[in-house]
C-alpha cells in the first residue's frame, strides 16, 4: 500500500512563555501526537482553547507562530520529513503543497492588493500554473464557493467585500494552487449562525470536489462533525480519543468525548408567565448618539420574577442595544421601562440606588469586568459595602458566603483576576452581582466566551442560583444550544426588531417565520448528515417556491 | 526586592546618588559655588578633581552645585507638568463631551508649535528667572503628560468594570481614585521618568543657550556655556557636564523602562 | 475618490486653521510684555516724550486687535517687520539665513533618513539578537545626551583632537558647494546623530507593527522568500508608517538646528532667533517663531497626507 499523505509521529511542540514579574520559560504545549492522513480524507482536530490544534494544523507546514517552536518527532508529507528539510524545500510545501485557511480572513488579506492577486500569488511562485491559468482557476472556485460576481470580485480590495465572503475568497486562495492538504483553523467560528452554514456547506463542496485532503480544527463538534471523516480529539496538548467521525458522535469511548458530545444536557422545563412581570419594555426605540438610524424599533417584551428571557439575534440584531437601554446606559428616543412595579427612569443619573441595586449585570468578558488591581474580596465586598453598608466580620462572612454559593469556597478572597481560570472569572462576577440581592440580573453573552465545558457548568450554576434567589435574567445570547437549555420565554430579534416573542415552546415549535426558520435551522447539530439534510431541504423550497 | 532586574538596579543606584547629591550638595562640595580658587583651566590634580573653569572655580563643586539646580528645576517642572497634565487628562476622559473637545483642541494647537520654539517665544517677553523657568517648562511639558494620561484613561472608562461601577451607581471621584487611577500609574510612572529626563534636557539647553539659569548660578547647562570656548584650544572642561547628564538620564531610563516592562508583563499575563 | 478630496483638503484647512491661530499666540506675547517696546530701544534714560513719539511711531497705542491684523496683513504680503536692535527689515535678515538654515537641515536629512530606514531595518532584521540590541543601546545614549553636548563631544574629538573639520562652520556666498560641506560637516553629523536615534526606533516600531499582521503570516504560509514577503506584503502597508516617522523627524530637526547653529557658530535662523531672544528683540522673536512652527506644522501636514494618500479603504472606497 501507498504510505498515507501526511504521517505524523510523536510530534512535541514547545513554547516561551512570560510569566508576570518572572523570568520567560520554556513549557510545552503538544506532548507527542501521533496520526495519519490519506489522500482526499478529512480528519477533524477538536478541542478546547489551549488543547494545541492550530499549533498541529500549523505543524504540518513546517511553521511555529509567535515564539512556537516544534521541538521533536516526526512530520512526514507527501513521503518526505519536513522538520528535517531545508528551508528551500519548506517553502515549496507551504503554499504548494499544504495551504492554510485562518480564522479571521479580514486579517489574512493584505489590506493594499486585490483579492485576485492574493488568491493567485501562491500558485504562480510555486509555478503549479501561468497567471492567465491562475486566474480563470481563481474564477471557478469563486463560482463554486458560491461568491456573487465571480467573474470580477477578485477586482476588489479585502475591505471592500464582507466577512462571509472574505472567508469563502480565503478558502480559494487555498485551493487555487491544487494543494494536496488544506489545513483549515476555525473557518467559520468568526461567523454568525446563518452565515456559517452557507461558508460551511460551500467548503464542503469544494473539498469533495477537489479530491483535496483536509486537517479541520474547530471547537464546535457538531461542526466538525458535518465535514470530517475522521476526528481527533485533544485536550491539553494531549490525544485524548481518535475515530471515525460516527464512533466519536455515536460512541465516543473516553470520558471527556461523551462529555463534549452531551453538552447542553441541560434539561430545562419551562416556567408559565405569572400575572406581574418584573420587568416590562414597552415600545422601545433608540439610536446611538451623532447616528441618524434607530438600532431598536418598538421593542416590546416582559420578563417575569424568577424566570429567564432568552434574547436570541446575531450580530447586529440590536440585542446588546436593548440591554444598555435597559441599564440606562442608553436613553431611548421613544417607549417606556417598568421595573418592580415602578417607572424606571430613562437615564442612569435619574434612577434611584434602590433601582440599580435590584438590576444587575454579568458581562461576557469577566476579564475586563473585573478590575484587574481588585482582589476577589474587595470585589465582591464593594457591593455589600456600597448597598448595605456591611463592614468588618460582617461583610467578610457575607463574602465567604457568597464565594461558597458560586461553588468556589475557601481561599479566594485575597486573590486577584489574573490568578483565575476563565469560568472561577465569570463566577466571581456572578457573585458580585448576587451580592446586591438583585430582582433581576442582565446576562450579555455570559458563556460565548468559554469553553463548552465549563460553560455548561456556569449555565447550571445560574439555574440553580435562580431557584434559589428567585432572581430573573435577561439572557442574552446568539447561542440557541444555550437559550434551549435555560430559558422560559424567547425573543427572537432580527436587524432592530422583535421578530418572534413567546414561551419557549411556542417560540421553538413551527409554524416559523422565514428568519427564524433559517436562523433555527442553521445551528449546527450533533449528528451526521445534518448539514446535507438542510442544503437539500433549502434547496427544494427554494425550488418549491 | 529580588525581582527587580539588574539594570533597574543599576539605574535605581544611580538616580539615588545624583538626587543624594543634590540635597546635600553644601556638605559634599569642597569648595564655594561662586569661589574663585585657582587658575584659569587648570588640569585634574588633587586639589582640584575635576581642575578649575574658565575664571578658576573649582569644577567638581561647580557640578556638584549646579547638579543641584538642574535637577531642583526639572523636578518641579515635571511634578507641575504631571499635576496638571494628569489632572486635566482623566477629567476630559471622565467627562468627555465639550470639556474634552475643549481642552484636546487647546492642547493640540500648543503642540503645533515646537516646544523649544514655544519657550523661546515666551522666556523673550518674561524675566528669566528660576520661578518662571520651571512655570514655563512645566506647563509646556504638561500637554504631553495630558495626552498620555487621557489615552490611558480613555482606554480604562471603555473597561466594562468602569461600567459595572458606574451602573452600581459610583461616584465619579470613586471611579477615578479607585478604577482608574490604580490601572493608570504604571504607565504614568514610567512617563515621568521620561518627562524628568526631558526637562533636564531642557533646562540643560536653554542654560546653554543663555536663557535658563543666569550666572553667577551654576547650572550643568550654564557650565558648558561657561567653558565652551576651552574646547577649540583642547580644553574639555564643557564636556565634564555631559558625562553628569548622559548617566543621569540613562539611570532613570533604565528605571522607567523597568516599570513599563512591568506593566506590560502584567497586562499579558491573563493566559 | 471625491472622499479622499474631502478628507485631504479638510487635513489642509486645519493646518492653516492652526497656523492662524499659532500667529494669534505668538503675537500675543506682546501684550503681556512687562514695561515696552518703546521703552526697550530707547533704553531707562529716554525722555518721555521720545517714547511717547517712539510708541505713536511703532502704532503701540493702537488696541491690540489693530496691531494683530497690521502685523499679520504684513506678513501675508511678506513685511515681516523691523528688528528693534538695529533697524533693519526682518525680511532682508531672515532671506539668507533661512537658506542657510534650510541647507543644513537639507544635508543632515539626506544623510539621516536613509541611515535611520536601513538601520530600522537591519534591528528588524536582528530582532533581539546582538545588532538589535547594540542599536538600541546606542540609541538610548543619544536620547539621554542634549543636541548641544554632542556638538561639543564631537567638536572636540573630530575637529580638536584629530584636526578633521573646522570646528566653527561658516559659511558664506563666495563658497563652492564642496567648501560648503567641508564646513557644515560637523554640525550634519551632531544632527543626524540627534535624529538617528528617535527615527531609527520608530521605524523599527513601525516595521515590526506591520510584520507581526496576519497577511504577513499568510505571505509567509504562502512558502514565499523573506525578501518577497517584505517587498511585495509588507512594504506596501509600511510607507504611510515610515513617512510619518521621517516627517516627524524632520520636525524634530528642524528644532535641533535651533541648538546645533549656536553651537557651531552657523550664520542661520536658529542663531539669529536665539540672539535677539537674548537682546528681547520681540518682532524678531515672533518672525522667528512663526517661520519655525510653519515649517514644524507643515512637516506634519505632510505626513497626514501621504497616510491619508495611501490608506487602501480610502483609495477604493466601498
Amino acid at each position: 500500500m501507498s504510505d498515507p499523505l501526511v504521517k505524523v509521529r510523536d510530534l512535541k511542540i514547545g513554547a516561551t512563555v512570560y510569566p508576570p514579574g518572572e523570568k520567560p520559560k520554556e513549557i510545552e504545549i503538544v506532548h507527542g501526537v501521533d496520526f495519519d492522513l490519506k489522500k482526499g480524507e478529512v480528519l477533524g482536530l477538536i478541542g478546547e482553547s489551549g488543547a494545541g490544534k492550530s499549533t498541529i494544523g500549523l505543524a504540518t507546514m513546517a511553521y511555529g507562530r509567535g515564539g512556537v517552536e516544534i521541538t521533536g518527532g516526526e512530520v512526514w508529507v507527501n513521503g518526505r520529513d519536513i522538520l528535517q528539510s531545508g528551508l528551500r524545500d519548506v517553502r515549496r510545501l507551504r503554499g504548494g503543497e499544504v495551504t492554510y485557511v485562518s480564522q479571521s480572513a479580514a486579517a489574512s488579506f493584505n489590506p493594499a492588493k486585490k483579492i485576485m492577486e492574493q488568491v493567485t500569488e501562491a500558485a504562480i511562485r510555486h509555478n503549479k500554473f501561468s497567471r492567465r491559468e491562475a486566474e480563470s482557476r481563481a474564477v471557478d472556485l469563486f463560482t463554486r464557493l458560491g461568491l456573487p460576481n465571480p467573474e470580477t470580485i477578485g477586482n476588489r480590495y479585502p475591505h471592500q467585500v464582507s466577512g462571509g465572503q472574505l472567508q469563502r475568497c480565503m478558502t480559494a486562495l487555498a485551493l487555487c494552487p491544487e494543494p494536496d492538504l488544506v489545513v483549515f483553523d476555525e473557518p467559520t467560528t468568526a461567523l454568525d449562525v446563518t452565515t456559517q452554514i452557507d461558508v460551511l456547506a460551500a467548503i464542503k463542496e469544494a473539498i469533495r470536489d477537489t479530491g483535496v485532503a483536509a486537517l479541520y480544527i474547530t471547537h464546535d463538534l457538531a461542526v466538525v462533525a458535518q465535514v470530517s471523516d475522521h476526528i481527533m480529539v485533544l485536550r491539553m496538548g494531549d490525544m485524548v480519543e481518535y475515530g471515525t467521525t460516527d464512533q466519536i458522535i455515536n460512541a465516543p469511548k473516553e470520558d471527556y468525548t461523551r462529555a463534549l458530545v452531551s453538552v447542553r444536557s441541560i434539561k430545562h422545563v419551562e416556567k408559565p408567565p405569572t400575572p406581574e412581570p418584573v420587568l416590562s419594555v414597552r415600545n422601545i426605540t433608540a439610536r446611538y448618539a451623532g447616528t441618524r438610524f434607530d438600532v431598536l424599533h418598538d421593542v416590546t417584551v416582559d420578563l417575569h420574577p424568577g424566570q429567564t428571557l432568552a434574547i436570541v439575534g446575531e450580530s447586529g440584531s440590536g440585542k446588546s442595544t436593548l440591554a444598555r437601554v435597559i441599564t440606562g446606559l442608553l436613553p431611548p428616543r421613544e417607549g417606556r421601562i417598568d421595573f418592580a412595579g415602578r417607572s424606571l427612569s430613562p437615564d442612569l443619573a435619574g434612577r434611584s440606588r434602590e433601582d440599580l441595586r435590584e438590576l444587575q449585570m454579568i458581562y461576557q468578558m469577566a476579564d475586563v469586568a473585573m478590575n484587574p488591581r481588585q482582589t476577589v474580596g474587595t470585589i465582591i465586598g464593594r457591593p455589600l459595602e456600597f448597598y448595605f453598608g456591611l463592614k468588618g466580620r460582617e461583610k467578610q462572612k457575607r463574602i465567604q458566603e457568597l464565594l461558597d454559593a458560586i461553588e468556589l469556597g475557601d481561599g479566594f478572597q485575597d486573590r486577584y483576576p489574573a490568578e483565575l481560570s476563565g469560568g472561577q472569572k465569570q463566577r466571581v462576577c456572578i457573585a458580585r452581582a448576587l451580592a446586591a440581592k438583585p430582582k433581576m440580573i442582565i446576562c450579555d453573552e455570559v458563556t460565548s466566551a468559554l469553553d463548552p465545558l465549563v460553560a455548561d457548568g456556569i449555565l447550571k450554576l445560574l439555574l440553580n442560583l435562580q431557584k434559589i434567589e428567585d432572581v430573573a435574567y435577561l439572557f442574552i445570547t446568539h447561542d440557541l444550544a444555550t437559550v434551549r437549555a435555560i430559558a422560559d420565554s424567547i425573543a427572537v430579534m432580527y436587524q432592530g426588531r422583535v421578530q418572534r416573542y413567546g414561551g419557549k415552546t411556542e417560540v421553538l415549535s413551527p409554524p416559523f417565520d422565514d428568519y427564524t426558520d433559517l436562523l433555527l435551522s442553521s445551528v449546527p447539530e450533533m449528528k451526521l448528515g445534518w448539514l446535507e439534510e438542510v442544503i437539500a431541504h433549502r434547496k427544494m423550497e427554494s425550488a418549491g417556491h | 526586592m529580588k525581582n527587580i532586574p539588574v539594570s533597574a538596579m543599576i539605574g535605581l543606584f544611580f538616580t539615588a546618588l545624583y538626587f543624594l547629591m543634590a540635597i546635600f550638595a553644601p556638605l559634599l562640595a569642597p569648595y564655594g559655588m561662586a569661589e574663585v580658587v585657582g587658575g584659569v583651566w587648570e588640569p585634574s590634580s588633587e586639589q582640584f578633581l575635576l581642575g578649575t573653569d574658565s575664571i578658576g572655580r573649582d569644577l567638581l563643586s561647580r557640578m556638584i552645585y549646579g547638579g543641584r539646580t538642574t535637577i531642583f528645576i526639572a523636578t518641579a517642572a515635571t511634578l507641575i507638568s504631571f499635576v496638571t497634565g494628569s489632572i486635566l487628562g482623566f477629567l476630559a476622559a471622565v467627562s468627555g463631551g465639550w470639556i474634552d473637545q475643549a481642552l484636546s483642541r487647546f492642547v493640540d494647537l500648543i503642540m503645533s508649535i515646537p516646544t523649544l520654539i514655544f519657550a523661546l517665544v515666551v522666556l523673550s517677553v518674561m524675566p528669566v528667572t528660576v520661578p518662571v523657568l520651571i512655570l514655563v517648562m512645566g506647563l509646556l511639558d504638561s500637554t504631553r503628560v495630558y495626552r498620555l494620561a487621557r489615552a490611558v484613561a480613555v482606554d480604562i472608562t471603555v473597561m466594562d468594570y468602569v461600567e459595572a461601577a458606574r451602573l452600581r451607581g459610583e461616584k465619579t471621584a470613586w471611579i477615578i481614585f479607585r478604577e482608574i487611577l490604580p490601572n493608570a500609574l504604571s504607565p504614568l510612572v514610567a512617563e515621568m521618568g521620561l518627562r524628568f529626563i526631558f526637562a533636564v534636557l531642557f533646562v540643560s539647553t536653554l542654560s546653554f543657550l543663555g536663557l535658563g539659569v543666569q550666572p553667577p548660578q551654576a547650572d550643568w547647562g550654564g557650565i558648558v556655556k561657561e567653558n565652551k570656548e576651552g574646547i577649540v584650544y583642547g580644553i574639555p572642561a564643557a564636556l565634564v557636564p555631559a558625562f553628569a547628564i548622559a548617566t543621569l538620564a540613562i539611570s532613570v531610563n533604565l528605571v522607567a523602562d523597568w516599570v513599563l516592562n512591568r506593566t506590560t508583563s502584567l497586562k499579558g499575563g491573563r493566559g | 475618490m471625491s472622499q479622499i478630496l474631502k478628507l485631504l483638503a479638510q487635513r489642509i484647512a486645519l493646518s492653516l486653521l492652526l497656523l492662524f491661530l499659532v500667529s494669534i499666540l505668538i503675537f500675543a506675547g506682546t501684550i503681556i510684555l512687562p514695561g515696552d517696546v518703546a521703552q526697550s530701544i530707547l533704553g531707562q534714560s529716554a525722555t518721555p516724550e521720545a517714547l511717547a513719539n517712539l510708541r505713536a511711531e511703532l502704532g503701540l497705542n493702537d488696541p491690540p486687535l489693530t496691531r494683530y491684523f497690521a502685523w499679520l496683513g504684513g506678513i501675508l504680503q511678506g513685511d515681516l517687520g523691523t528688528a528693534l536692535t538695529s533697524g533693519q527689515s526682518i525680511a532682508d535678515a531672515i532671506g539668507t539665513r533661512l537658506g542657510n538654515t534650510f541647507f543644513l537641515a537639507f544635508w543632515a536629512a539626506l544623510v539621516a533618513v536613509p541611515l535611520a530606514i536601513f538601520l530600522g531595518l537591519l534591528a528588524v532584521r536582528y530582532r533581539d539578537r546582538w545588532p538589535d540590541k547594540l542599536i538600541s543601546a546606542v540609541t538610548l545614549t543619544s536620547i539621554s545626551i542634549p543636541e548641544f553636548l554632542i556638538g561639543y563631544v564631537l567638536m572636540y574629538f573630530i575637529s580638536v583632537r584629530l584636526g578633521w573639520f573646522p570646528s566653527v562652520a561658516m559659511i558664506n556666498d563666495g563658497m563652492n558647494l564642496g567648501q560648503k560641506l567641508n564646513a557644515i560637516a560637523l554640525p550634519v553629523m551632531v544632527l543626524t546623530l540627534v535624529v538617528l536615534a528617535h527615527m531609527m526606533r520608530m521605524t523599527r516600531a513601525a516595521i515590526l507593527n506591520v510584520m507581526q499582521s496576519a497577511y504577513i503570516e499568510t505571505a509567509e504560509l504562502k512558502g514565499l522568500s523573506g525578501f518577497d514577503v517584505i517587498r511585495k506584503h509588507a512594504f506596501p502597508n509600511a510607507i504611510a508608517p515610515i513617512v510619518n516617522v521621517v516627517m516627524l523627524n524632520l520636525a524634530y530637526l528642524v528644532v535641533g538646528v535651533v541648538v546645533i547653529e549656536v553651537v557651531f557658530v552657523y550664520p542661520g535662523m536658529g542663531q539669529y532667533l536665539v540672539d535677539h531672544v537674548s537682546k528681547r528683540d520681540v518682532p524678531v522673536v515672533q518672525a522667528c517663531g512663526l517661520i519655525f512652527a510653519a515649517v514644524y506644522i507643515g512637516l506634519n501636514m505632510i505626513a497626514d497626507v501621504v497616510s491619508i494618500l495611501t490608506n487602501p479603504r480610502l483609495r477604493h472606497p466601498k
